[in-house]
């Protein structure tokens, strides 16, 4: 039941995950921050196999610092994405990875841009997405509302629609997402939802 | 698809899992040189590996040979690689076109473990591949020219791709003769 979404707006990109950490009927935690900030301006929100997840994501963070570390400058967007792609198609028919990545960065040259990358390697760069049964309801919701260059309020509202959707429409939905926001003065946490956001909802789910 | 000292090689543009539509805008025709490309069906990350892996081949053949690889050749390469991986294989099936000595047309196929299929008139591959036997035989003559070619092979295409749900949204054809390269995207059902 995670949800991964992103989108990409005007010179910035969001990724919003659910922040529930769940086992069978168990819930671990609901504070579980899935997007990770991989460096200054690059966001990997992922979602699958826990173990899977913190391992590839902390795994690919640390490789991207040694570049940095090595070569005296950051890895590119593209060049990040396609390395996870590597990583996970090598793995793919040995030892797979159960994760699938939605990576957003911002590049000064190239702007914001946002890459598709399933758990079997299937590599594609794109404007908005969404991983998990939360996909079923955002996508559509997304193909509708988005616009290109849309405004950071703008961007925020379709995601907040999707949240409302998941909540709403998804059985065990998750409650609580986190939003993060990647732009040319860095990669940070935007906001956080929870379900007392909005208390007209609450009167909608219990009427 | 032949035509009279041509060739065209079609997709649709849809990247899906199962029954959810992530992308239109998938590459699934790619350029080895410029009288040869390689279409690849089946599972996108296999795509995108072997178009990587038979790239690199490419690349070396040239830095080696000072020449670029005929299409009989390249054939014969994706074969022997498929192949390779007989007990754990890429689940992708190929169609290569390309212009070949005296730039004469060259299509064949190949089933996921490298069975090569050549062919005279037209080759298909993909979860449409039957509608498109249909389709293409229906549609095709020999020796068409370069812009008859291009709408054959594009109404076969849509027709076909129409009836099939994981096909679709949106076609790519390129039409290459000895002396250019048109590329055209259709936008058909977007469904």
């Amino acid at each position: 039941m995670e949800c991964v979404l992103g989108v990409v707006g005007r010179d910035f990109a969001v990724v919003a995950a659910d922040t529930s950490a769940v086992q069978s009927i168990l819930v671990h935690k609901s504070d579980e921050d899935k997007v990770m900030v991989l460096d200054s301006h690059k966001l990997m929100g992922a979602s699958g196999e826990p173990g899977d997840r913190v391992q590839f994501t902390e795994y690919i963070q640390k490789n991207l610092h040694l570049y940095q570390f090595r070569n005296n400058i950051p890895l590119s967007t593209a060049a990040t994405a396609n390395f996870t792609r590597g990583e996970l198609a090598t793995a793919l028919r040995k030892n797979p990875y159960s994760v699938n990545i939605l990576l957003a960065g911002y590049d000064a040259d190239v702007g914001a841009s946002l890459y598709y990358i399933d758990y079997i390697a299937t590599f594609h760069k794109i404007e908005k997405g969404a991983f998990g049964y939360g996909a079923y309801f955002c996508l559509s919701l997304m193909d509708k509302l988005y616009r290109p260059d849309m405004s950071v309020e703008e961007a925020v509202d379709l995601v907040d629609k999707c949240i409302k959707e998941i909540r709403l429409r998804l059985v065990v939905a998750p409650q609580k997402f986190i939003i993060k926001i990647v732009d040319k003065d860095g990669a940070r946490e935007y906001a956080r939802r929870a379900y007392t956001d909005s208390p007209s909802e609450a009167a909608t789910v219990t009427a | 698809m032949v035509g009279k000292n041509c060739f065209a090689i079609a997709s649709d543009r849809r990247l899906g899992v199962q029954l959810q539509t992530v992308a239109t805008d998938f590459q699934r025709v790619f350029k080895i040189h410029d009288k040869l490309y390689i279409g690849l069906s089946g599972l996108a990350t296999d795509v995108q590996t072997l178009y990587q892996r038979l790239v690199f081949r490419h690349k070396l053949y040239q830095l080696r040979e000072e020449r670029d690889m005929k299409p009989q050749t390249f054939a014969s390469l994706v074969s022997a690689l498929l192949y390779e991986k007989r007990f754990g294989p890429y689940f992708c099936q190929p169609v290569i076109a390309g212009l070949g000595e005296d730039n004469e047309p060259f299509i064949c196929t190949m089933d996921c473990i490298g069975a090569k299929e050549l062919a005279k008139d037209f080759v298909v591959s993909g979860t449409a591949s039957e509608s498109l036997y249909g389709a293409c035989e229906s549609m095709y003559k020999p020796n068409m020219e370069p812009e008859e070619l291009f709408e054959t092979v594009s109404q076969a295409l849509q027709a076909s791709v129409d009836r099939d749900c994981l096909s679709g949204w949106g076609g790519y054809v390129l039409v290459v003769t000895p002396t250019e390269i048109q590329e055209r995207v259709i936008k058909g059902r977007m469904d």
